[in-house]
Parts: C-alpha cells; sequence; structure tokens
C-alpha cells in the first residue's frame, strides 16, 4: 500500500469523521442539559442539507443564502421539536423519552419524504470541484471546506461554554437541574436553548457535508447513528471527546473501506464499535463513568 | 391479589383463545387468513419486545434484524443444507437468543440507553449482510425454496392449518408472558421500574434481569421468524430493515407498554390496518412519527390503557345505576 493512498483514506476519513463530530456534539448538547438521548439529532443533519437544496433549487436562492437559511431554518425546528414534543412529554419516563425522539425522528423523515420525494440530490460544492493535490492524494476544495468550518464552529462552542453566561448556564443545568434553578437559572428556556444549538451543530454539518455524499430524506438514520457512535466512542457527555471520536470513526472507516471491503463499510464501524463497547465502557476518553443520576 | 389476577389472566386466556380458534368461522374469506397469520405472527415478537419495552424498560431498534435472522438461519439450513425442518427451527432461536446475549453484555451496563443504539446498529449490519452476502443469503433478491414448516411428521400445508398453529404458539407465548409478569422475575423488573437504586439494594440483580428479558424477547422474535419462514417459503432482506423494528415498536406503544393484551392488539391493528388504507403507504412513516409522540404524551398506556379505563367507568357507572341511593 502506497502512502498516496494511505493519505487519500486519511483525508477522506477526516472530512466524513467530522460531520460524524458534528452529530455526536449534537448529541452531546442535548444529553448533557436534558439527560435525554435525541434519536432525531441525524435528522437535523439532513434537514440541513436538504433544506439548503430545496431552497437553491426551489426558490432560486444563491447558494450562501440558502445555506444559512438552510442553518436557520433547521434551528428554529430544533426549537419547535422541544416546544411540541419534549415539553409537552415532561414528566414521562426515560424511556418514554426516546420513544418520543423516536417518533419526531420519523416525523420528520415522513414530512420531507411527503414534501420533495425520495430522490437524492445534491448541493453545489462551495468553491469548485477542482482537487487539489498534495503528496500525491487528491482533495476537494469542500473537504478544506468541512475541516475548517468545523474546526471553527468548535472553537466557538468551547468559547461559548466557558466564557459566556449563557452557556455556563446550559453546563450547570448539566451537572444539576435543581441546583441551577435554585441560582437562577432558567432550566426550561435552556432546554430549548440546547435544542436549538443541537440542532444548528447538526445543520451545519449537513450542508457542509451535502456537497459531498449528497442527500435524501433517508441519509439521517445512518448519520444519526454514526454521531452516537462517536458519542460513546469518546465517551458520553465529553463535548470534545464526541468530536474527537467522530474524526477517529471517520478514519477507521475510510480505511476499513479502502482496505477491506466498501461494501461492509458500515459494518466494519458497528462492529469496532460494538468491541469497544465490550472491551472499554466509557469510551476512549471517559474517565469516569457515563450513568446520570 | 395474586390468585385473583391469575384467575383473570386464565380467563383472558381463554377468551382470547376462543376468539382466535372462532375468527376463521368469522372472515369473508381466506385472503383475510393470511393476513392474520402475519398479524399474530408480528403479534408474538411485539409480545416480547414489550416485556422489554414495559417491563425491563429498555428499547430494542433490532428486533426485524433478530426476526430476519432466526428466519434467515433455518431458511439457508433447511434449503441449502438439507436440515430437518424442526433442527433448522431450533437452531434459528437458538443463534438469536445467543446474539442477543453477546450484545446485551456490554451494552445493557451503560446508561442513556446504549441497548437502543447497538441494537439499532446491530440491525444495519445484518440488514447489510443480508444484502450483501449473496452467495448465502441470494442477496437483495430474496431467497427462495423454503420448505413448508413439518414437525413430528406433519406437514402443515394448507393456510388453515397454520392459522391454528400460529394462533396455538401465540396463545401459549401470551400464557408464558403473562407467568413470567408475575414471577420472581417480573416483580423484580417491576421494582427495577420503579427505583433501579432501591432494586439493587433489596439485592436485584439488575443487569442479570435485564439481559434475561433481552434474550427471552429476542427468542420470541426468532420463533416468529422461523414460523414465518416455513410459511412464506421466501425471504427478502426488505422484510427485516430498520423501518419493520421501528413498526414494532409503534405496536409496543399504540398497544399499550406492559400490556401483553395490549401488545396483541397493536400488533394486529397495525398489521391489518394498511389492507383497508388504501394511501397507506405515502403516510405510513408520518403516521407511526405522529403515533409515537401523541401515543406518550397524551395516552401513555395506549390502547390496553385506554379500553381498561372505558371498562372501569362503565362498571362505576353500572355500579351506580344499580345502587341510585347510596350515599
Amino acid at each position: 500500500m502506497d502512502t498516496a493512498s494511505l493519505l487519500q483514506y486519511l483525508v477522506s476519513g477526516l472530512t466524513v469523521g467530522s460531520t460524524y463530530g458534528l452529530t455526536a456534539l449534537g448529541f452531546t448538547i442535548i444529553f448533557n442539559t436534558t439527560g435525554i438521548i435525541n434519536f432525531a439529532q441525524g435528522e437535523f443533519v439532513m434537514l440541513g442539507g436538504m433544506l439548503a437544496v430545496i431552497l437553491g433549487q426551489a426558490l432560486g436562492l444563491p447558494l450562501v443564502p440558502a445555506v444559512l437559511g438552510a442553518v436557520a431554518l433547521t434551528t428554529l425546528a430544533g426549537g419547535l421539536v422541544e416546544r411540541l414534543a419534549i415539553r409537552p412529554a415532561r414528566g414521562a419516563s426515560p424511556i418514554q423519552l426516546v420513544i418520543v425522539t423516536i417518533g419526531v425522528s420519523i416525523l420528520i423523515r415522513g414530512l420531507v419524504m411527503l414534501l420533495w420525494g425520495k430522490d437524492t440530490f445534491a448541493l453545489p460544492h462551495f468553491s469548485g470541484m477542482r482537487p487539489i493535490l498534495f503528496a500525491g492524494a487528491a482533495m476537494l476544495p469542500q473537504s478544506l471546506w468541512v475541516l475548517a468550518v468545523t474546526l471553527t464552529l468548535l472553537a466557538a462552542l468551547r468559547a461559548f461554554f466557558t466564557a459566556t453566561i449563557h452557556g455556563k448556564a446550559m453546563l450547570a443545568c448539566s451537572h444539576d437541574p435543581g441546583a441551577a434553578a435554585l441560582v437562577g437559572v432558567n432550566v426550561r428556556r435552556m432546554v430549548l436553548a440546547s435544542f436549538m444549538l443541537s440542532a444548528l451543530v447538526g445543520a451545519v454539518g449537513g450542508v457542509i457535508l451535502a456537497p459531498l455524499t449528497m442527500t435524501a430524506y433517508d441519509v439521517g438514520i445512518l448519520l444519526g447513528l454514526k454521531g452516537f457512535a462517536a458519542c460513546i466512542l469518546g465517551g458520553l457527555g465529553n463535548p470534545f471527546g464526541a468530536a474527537a471520536g467522530g474524526l477517529i470513526l471517520g478514519v477507521l472507516e475510510a480505511f476499513g473501506a479502502g482496505l477491506v471491503s466498501s461494501a461492509y463499510k458500515d459494518a466494519i464501524t458497528f462492529i469496532i464499535l460494538l468491541a469497544l463497547l465490550f472491551a472499554r465502557p466509557t469510551g476512549l476518553f471517559g474517565a469516569r463513568s457515563a450513568d446520570r443520576v | 391479589m395474586t390468585a385473583g389476577r391469575g384467575a383473570g389472566n386464565l380467563a383472558a386466556l381463554a377468551g382470547f383463545a376462543a376468539l382466535v380458534a372462532a375468527a376463521p368461522w368469522l372472515l369473508p374469506n381466506d385472503y383475510y387468513l393470511s393476513t392474520l397469520i402475519l398479524a399474530f405472527l408480528n403479534a408474538m415478537i411485539v409480545i416480547g419486545l414489550n416485556l422489554l419495552l414495559g417491563y425491563a424498560g429498555q428499547i430494542s431498534l433490532g428486533h426485524g434484524a433478530f426476526y430476519g435472522l432466526a428466519a434467515y438461519t433455518t431458511a439457508v439450513l433447511t434449503a441449502a443444507h438439507g436440515w430437518p425442518v424442526g433442527a433448522g427451527c431450533a437452531a434459528g432461536v437458538a443463534l438469536t437468543a445467543a446474539v442477543a446475549y453477546l450484545i446485551s453484555i456490554p451494552t445493557l451496563k451503560l446508561a442513556g440507553n446504549s441497548l437502543a443504539m447497538a441494537t439499532l446498529g446491530f440491525g444495519l449490519i445484518v440488514h447489510i449482510v443480508f444484502n450483501e452476502a449473496i452467495a448465502i443469503t441470494g442477496g437483495p433478491s430474496g431467497f427462495v425454496g423454503i420448505p413448508r414448516l413439518a414437525l413430528f411428521g406433519r406437514v402443515f400445508e394448507s393456510d388453515l392449518e397454520y392459522y391454528f398453529l400460529v394462533g396455538g404458539v401465540l396463545v401459549l407465548l401470551a400464557w408464558a408472558a403473562l407467568n413470567l409478569i408475575d414471577s420472581r422475575v417480573g416483580r423484580a423488573m417491576r421494582a427495577i421500574h420503579t427505583s433501579e437504586r432501591a432494586a439493587e439494594a433489596v439485592g436485584i440483580d439488575i443487569t442479570g434481569a435485564k439481559r434475561f428479558i433481552f434474550v427471552l424477547s429476542a427468542a420470541y422474535a426468532g420463533l416468529a421468524g422461523v414460523l414465518y419462514a416455513h410459511y412464506l417459503c421466501f425471504v427478502a432482506p426488505s422484510s427485516f430493515g430498520f423501518h419493520f423494528s421501528v413498526t414494532l415498536i409503534v405496536m409496543v406503544v399504540l398497544g399499550g407498554m406492559a400490556s401483553v393484551w395490549g401488545a396483541v392488539a397493536g400488533a394486529v391493528f397495525l398489521t391489518v390496518l394498511p389492507e383497508f388504507l388504501r394511501a397507506f403507504e405515502d403516510v405510513e412513516t408520518l403516521l407511526y412519527g405522529a403515533i409515537l409522540v401523541l401515543c406518550v404524551v397524551f395516552v401513555p398506556q395506549g390502547i390496553a390503557g385506554g379500553a381498561s379505563r372505558l371498562g372501569r367507568a362503565l362498571l362505576a357507572r353500572l355500579g351506580a345505576a344499580r345502587r341510585p341511593h347510596a350515599p
């Protein structure tokens, strides 16, 4: 195996892995604030890509407004999900909340299918398709976009959670919602904010990946699952572990597809995940137990 | 209380068995018989899944795959390797239970419903293998030439015979589930549901109890799977995908969590509904999503809870009518 192909796998792995990382980050934001595993997270990623395509094609918007509009609409959808499905079910058991989010995810999928059909759509590349050659490996400009946007978003989130009052309030909810309420944090509003924020992060992942992999109403299942796998890999509840988990998963998958079999690419990913759960249930970066009390 | 409950269970079982036995004479034609057979197979899986969801508080998004794994196992063993049908069926159910056990080891220890994601991943792997391992499974176009079910030298040739077999198995599985709920394991599960900590403190092996229920529910799906394979004599990957796993969850939730009869009602209702709703395919996904959200928010007890509440209200009204002057 020559270095050029290995480098090629690494680049494509990091690109796809960035999206897994962003999806994983979305899971973590909601899990940390509410203790809910949001099964609709993958649908936020799908909505980001699909809405950008629809805004571009149906309304004839140029790429930039279409992408920004898609992210804004998905963020709004995240808020609606919290308002219409999660808040009315408050007081339900954890298992019921999981069912609600599964319901929301297939509801979103069904709605998109009904509105725009089962076709696969492509979003134009942000800055052309001429590959950049580097040490024998070819890299699409879109890959650079994906990596740059992911890193920027990670830095921004880090700043948000450590340096702003709202970010700290959300973190407080994750430690103890009761105590957070006592010191004056509006926990309900934080829950709403966490859904909107994670929808935003998911949608960004969706729009930057859509030019590379195409998008359709049903891409959310697999993306959501990979995102959750990344969470487990990085240790559930640890945002930067989640992002790192996504990158690792993406790279493993690219090498698995390149060196073993592309037909079984997704199977390889999940076998690695199950093996890892078996050997190290707290994830690679999770020292503490992922148990929330 | 327990004795009364046991008698109530037996009465309900007898009533259900009578209904199952009478159904073929109430149906307008034979086509509905095969719909009912499929509905009963779904009901078997859903009873098992309901034990997991309603009692162990765990969710599996891979029961479609367990169903398929058992179906493919017996299909390949009997049609391609000449195993007797009974042995193929036993191997199918055993393999399904063994795989469920393996999955449960790492996942049931984790919080946040890792089992849900692990089973979702497992379901996708199984689906990929069904589609890609063409030499063994026949790939996307399916696997043909599975022999019809034959047990103890008797071939279940007609739909009516098969219907009575499936109906009988369903009654037995419902009976086993009802007994399990009132057994030591069932009480342990209810204790865990109320408070995991308290259950642990009084010495209940939480992980062990959850694992037992998970493996059992996979075995229920496996049994339904082998009966499915030897009924249709054809299996294809599309019957066992993620969509089917979600449909099973919808059946549990609609029927009512933690209710054996609710599981049967949910499964039969949602299997028969598409036969009457022509536009069903377009709105199916949407409808299922809406059912899941609305049921949990507004009727957490599903059909079963709604029916029992209605029954109690009627009884109360009757009682009030009989004693009009009671204070």
